[in-house]
C-alpha cells in the first residue's frame, strides 16, 4: 500500500457552531511502519483529531482520511479491519474470560452470522500470543491488574488483524514497568508488521521515547511536527507546554524534557 | 471456565422444557390422568378430555412458553442497551405503559387480539422515551440506576393511570382488566398464540441479527464503534424490537414482571455472555419458566388461580433483591 495510511489535511471540527474550533486546520500523516505519537497540553485537539481520522467527528473544512478514503466514508466494520483502537477507557457489562474478549476483535471479520472458524481461533491465538496474554486465557478480566488489561485489549485490536493501531493514553494508569512493557510491545508491532501506529499521550518524554515522530497540537492546531527533537524545541520555544522546560539528550539518542522549577536558571545544561 | 458446558447446558434446558409442558398439560382443575392426556394428545379417547387438552391447556401452555419467552429475550436485550444487569421491561415500565396503551384500546372499544398489540407497542415506547428522558434529566449522562428508578416511578405512573381509567369505566369488565393485568394465561386460545407470535418473531429475528451487536455493545459505545459496531442503527433497533416484545407479551397475558430479569441472569451466570447462545437459551428457559409458574398458579389455590404475575413476582422479587445486592457491592467497590 502506498502512500499514507492515516491523513488530516487542514481539518477543522467545531462542535457547536460558533464555538472554538477544536481541531483547526490541522495536518498530518502517518504511514506504514510508522508510529507517530499525538501530543500537547489537555484540550489541545488531540482527541478530536483522533475522532475525526477514525470516522467519528465532522470535519467543518478540510479531510481525513484512511488508506486514502474518506475517514467517514468507511462502513464501521470495514474501518475495523483495518484500524484497531484501545480507547482509554473501557467497563464492560458483563464479565468475560480473556480469551472471549480477546475473540471479539474477530467480529468485523465474522459479520452478523458467520461462526468461529479455524483461522479466526488462530489469529486469537496468536493475538493472545503477541501481547503476551495466552497465560491468562481463562482469566476474568475484571480480576487483571490494570497492566494485563492494556495488553487483553491490544490482544484484541490485533485479533482484528489491522493495517492500523491507534492508542488513546494507554499507559495512564500504568507504572513504570507495565507503561514500558506495553509501549515496547507496540514498537515491536510496528516495526515487524509495518503497521502504522498513532499513540494519543502526555507523557511527552515518553512520546518521544519511542515514536518516529512527533505531532504536537496546541489549541487545536499542529504547533510541530516531525522527528521528536526538533518538535519538542520547537514547542520549548514557542511556549506550548505553559511552563518553562529545557530539552535534553540522553545517552542513547534520545530527547526529553525536563520542566524548570521556578527560580531556577534559564535554559539547559547539557 | 465456565461453570457448565454448552452441550450439557442445552441437554439440561431441553429437559426442563419437556417437563414444563408435561406440567403445563397435566395442571388443570379438570383431573385428567397422564394416560389420558397423552391419549388426547394424539386425539384418542374421551371428547371432552380432547377439548380440554386441545383448546384449554395446550394454548395455555404454548402461549405461556412464548409470553415467558419474548419477556427474557426482551429483558436480556434491554439490559444491554441500557447498560443495567438489573434491566427488565417491568422494572423499566414497559410494560406498565403498553399495559396503559392495551387499556385505553379497550376502553375505546377496541379489543381484537391483533389490535391490542398495536396499541400497547404504542404505550411501551413512549414509557421508554420518557424513562430515557427522566434518567438522563436526572444524571446529565446516563446513569444505570437513576434508569432503574426512572422506570419504576413511569411504571407506577401508567399503572396508577389504568387504575383511573378502568374505575370510571363500566364496572363489569373492570375486574377481568384488573385481572389480566396483574398478569394471566386465563385468556389462552390459538387466536391469541398465533397473534402473540405473529408480533413477536420479526422482533425476535431482528434481535437475533444483532446478537453480535449486543456482545460489542455491553463493551461500551466506543469500543463497540471501533470493532465495527454501527452503534447508533443497533441501538435503534434493540429498543424498537424489546419495545414490541414486551408490549406483544403485555396484550397477551397482562403484565408479569421479573420473568425477563431473573431468567436472562440465570443463563448470563451459566452459560456466559454471548448473545448469539444467550437469546435463544433465554427464549427457552423463560418459556419453561413461565409455564411452570403457570401451573403452580393454576394448582396452588385449587380451584382458584392466582394470575401468574403473582407467583412471577414472588419469585422475582427475592432474586432482584439478591441481585441488587451484589450488584451495588461491585459497582461501589
Amino acid at each position: 500500500m502506498d502512500g499514507p495510511l492515516f491523513e488530516l489535511t487542514r481539518a477543522t471540527v467545531r462542535y457547536a457552531p460558533g464555538a472554538a474550533p477544536s481541531l483547526d486546520g490541522a495536518s498530518f500523516a502517518v504511514s506504514p511502519g510508522e508510529c507517530v505519537a499525538l501530543v500537547g497540553p489537555n484540550g489541545a485537539g488531540k482527541t478530536t483529531a483522533l475522532r475525526a481520522l477514525l470516522g467519528l467527528a465532522r470535519l467543518e473544512s478540510g479531510t481525513a482520511s484512511v488508506e486514502g478514503r474518506p475517514a467517514g466514508a468507511w462502513p464501521r466494520h470495514e474501518l475495523a479491519r483495518a484500524v484497531g483502537v484501545v480507547v482509554q477507557r473501557e467497563e464492560p457489562v458483563f464479565p468475560a474470560t480473556v480469551e472471549e474478549a480477546v475473540a471479539m476483535g474477530r467480529y468485523p471479520h465474522l459479520g452478523r452470522w458467520r461462526a468461529f472458524a479455524a483461522a479466526d481461533r488462530e489469529a486469537v491465538a496468536r493475538a493472545m500470543e503477541a501481547a503476551d496474554v495466552a497465560a491468562l486465557r481463562g482469566r476474568w478480566v475484571g480480576t487483571l491488574s490494570g497492566g494485563e488489561w492494556q495488553r487483553v485489549r491490544v490482544a484484541r485490536a490485533l485479533a482484528q488483524e489491522p493495517r492500523a493501531l491507534v492508542l488513546d493514553e494507554p499507559t495512564a494508569s500504568l507504572d513504570l514497568r507495565h507503561e514500558m512493557e506495553l509501549l515496547e510491545l507496540v514498537a515491536t508491532l510496528v516495526r515487524e508488521r509495518r503497521l502504522a501506529a498513532i499513540i494519543v499521550s502526555h507523557h511527552l518524554n515518553l512520546a518521544a521515547r519511542f515514536a518516529d515522530g512527533l505531532v504536537l497540537l496546541h489549541r487545536g492546531r499542529v504547533a510541530a511536527a516531525g522527528p521528536p527533537e526538533s518538535v519538542l524545541e520547537a514547542g520549548r520555544r514557542e511556549g506550548v507546554f505553559g511552563w518553562p522546560v529545557a530539552v535534553h539528550r540522553l545517552p542513547d539518542g534520545a530527547v526529553q524534557l525536563y520542566p524548570e522549577r521556578r527560580g531556577a536558571a534559564p535554559g539547559g545544561s547539557s | 471456565m465456565r461453570p457448565v458446558r454448552a452441550g450439557r447446558f442445552a441437554a439440561g434446558l431441553g429437559a426442563l422444557l419437556v417437563l414444563a409442558l408435561a406440567a403445563g398439560v397435566l395442571a388443570g382443575p379438570a383431573f385428567l390422568r397422564p394416560g389420558e392426556v397423552l391419549g388426547a394428545l394424539l386425539g384418542r379417547g374421551d371428547p371432552a378430555a380432547i377439548a380440554i387438552v386441545w383448546s384449554l391447556r395446550l394454548p395455555r401452555a404454548a402461549l405461556g412458553l412464548l409470553v415467558g419467552g419474548v419477556l427474557a429475550v426482551s429483558g436480556a436485550s434491554l439490559q444491554v442497551l441500557v447498560r443495567n444487569p438489573l434491566a427488565d421491561p417491568y422494572l423499566l415500565g414497559l410494560s406498565g405503559g403498553a399495559g396503559l396503551g392495551a387499556v385505553l384500546a379497550i376502553a375505546a372499544g377496541v379489543a381484537s387480539p391483533w389490535a391490542l398489540p398495536a396499541a400497547a407497542f404504542c404505550g411501551a415506547l413512549l414509557a421508554m422515551a420518557a424513562v430515557y428522558r427522566l434518567a438522563v434529566v436526572a444524571g446529565g449522562a446516563l446513569d444505570g440506576r437513576v434508569l432503574v428508578l426512572a422506570g419504576v416511578v413511569v411504571g407506577s405512573f401508567a399503572g396508577a393511570l389504568v387504575g383511573g381509567i378502568l374505575s370510571v369505566t363500566e364496572a363489569q369488565g373492570a375486574r377481568s382488566a384488573m385481572l389480566w393485568l396483574m398478569g394471566g394465561l386465563g385468556g389462552a386460545g390459538w387466536v391469541a398464540v398465533a397473534a402473540l407470535a405473529a408480533y413477536s418473531l420479526p422482533a425476535l429475528a431482528v434481535l437475533f441479527a444483532e446478537a453480535r451487536g449486543l456482545d460489542l455493545l455491553a463493551l461500551g459505545e466506543e469500543p463497540a464503534q471501533h470493532l465495527g459496531a454501527d452503534v447508533a442503527r443497533t441501538k435503534r433497533r434493540v429498543y424498537v424490537a424489546a419495545s414490541l416484545l414486551a408490549a406483544a407479551a403485555v396484550a397477551a397475558a397482562g403484565i408479569v414482571g421479573f420473568v425477563g430479569l431473573v431468567v436472562p441472569h440465570a443463563v448470563r451466570m451459566m452459560r456466559g455472555h454471548d448473545h448469539r447462545g444467550l437469546l435463544p437459551a433465554a427464549f427457552a428457559a423463560g418459556g419453561a419458566l413461565l409455564v411452570l409458574a403457570d401451573a403452580a398458579a393454576r394448582t396452588a389455590f385449587a380451584p382458584v388461580e392466582l394470575p401468574v404475575g403473582v407467583v412471577t413476582a414472588l419469585i422475582g422479587v427475592p432474586v432482584f433483591a439478591f441481585l441488587l445486592r451484589r450488584w451495588t457491592a461491585r459497582s461501589s467497590s
